[in-house]
């Protein structure tokens, strides 16, 4: 069974996700914060794609040369791209943050506001609050955070309006036996 | 899976990335859509990307999904940034003149299916 829900905690709304099969490892891993390997970290402007993108680009070359699989590499590049691109298509700026371990990557997105408003709304596929300059460039398809969910083990979205976004997921370089 | 030559002879394609060999891309597809996140949601490695959309962010969309080409149709060409980026990622970047239904249907002829 899929485990994902909107908790409406005391503090702000939120969204978690674990892939089936990964409940414990998430769990192992969030109670043990195992020592980091390589850490990374890039700005990401306000609604500047060009250096959106970056980030991701580095990571994925970072990975690739630790011998990450390529299948694995491209799920991690597409979630980290999409959320690259999302900080800089709605918000006023923020930070990615990459910390690779041993047997996973976990990636850490924050920004400056202004938050979302309806995190469920958010998650549909389909739902887009883009404006035209970013439809202009073929974003704004409302994909953006399904596509991070689906190539996640692990996702969690914390958001209210008039607050900072935080976006974190992780993704396990070896199928979990 | 055939040589992306076969297929840019096909469609009378322009490669704007000559220092990249067709000849040794294989391609066992296409996908076509104008919508970036609905090409990383569902493009796979090996497919070709036909597209009109041109810009830098096309090149990253590419090289996240691992594409290996993308088409443009009806002969939008990428300018010279686009054209650098796409070197720096091994993606090989061809026009055509011909619509997008044309260039999807004489892909799916030159693959037999």
């Amino acid at each position: 069974m899929r485990v994902s829900a909107v908790v409406r905690s005391e503090v702000m709304p939120e969204y978690r996700f674990v892939a089936e099969g990964f409940e414990d490892a998430v769990r192992k891993f969030e109670e043990q914060k195992p020592e980091a390997e390589v850490k990374t970290q890039f700005v990401i402007p306000e609604k500047d794609f060009n250096t959106a993108g970056k980030g991701s680009s580095e990571l994925k070359n970072l990975l690739k040369r630790l011998g990450v699989d390529s299948v694995v590499l491209r799920r991690i590049a597409v979630a980290s791209y999409e959320a690259e691109i999302n900080v800089a298509a709605h918000s006023k700026g923020g930070i990615m943050y990459s910390t690779v371990y041993d047997d996973l990557i976990h990636v850490r997105f924050e920004d400056e506001g202004p938050g979302i408003a309806n995190i469920e709304q958010a998650m549909t596929p389909g739902y887009s609050t883009a404006d035209d300059l970013v439809r202009e460039l073929g974003f704004g398809a409302g994909l953006g955070l399904p596509n991070i969910k689906k190539n996640s083990d692990a996702m969690r979205l914390v958001s209210a309006a008039g607050s900072c976004t935080k976006l974190e997921f992780l993704i396990y370089f070896a199928k979990i036996s | 899976m055939i040589k992306l030559s076969e297929y840019i002879a096909a469609i009378d394609g322009e490669n704007h990335t000559p220092a990249l060999d067709p000849d040794e891309i294989l391609i066992s597809g296409a996908y076509v859509s104008d919508m970036l996140s609905d090409v990383m949601g569902s493009a796979k490695p090996e497919q070709v990307w036909i597209t009109i959309m041109k810009h830098l962010n096309v090149i990253a969309v590419a090289s996240m999904t691992g594409i290996p080409a993308i088409i443009f149709a009806k002969g939008h060409a990428p300018d010279a940034a686009v054209c650098d980026k796409a070197l720096e990622e091994s993606i090989c970047l061809i026009s055509s003149k011909h619509e997008t239904f044309d260039l999807a249907g004489t892909l799916y002829k030159l693959l037999g299916k």
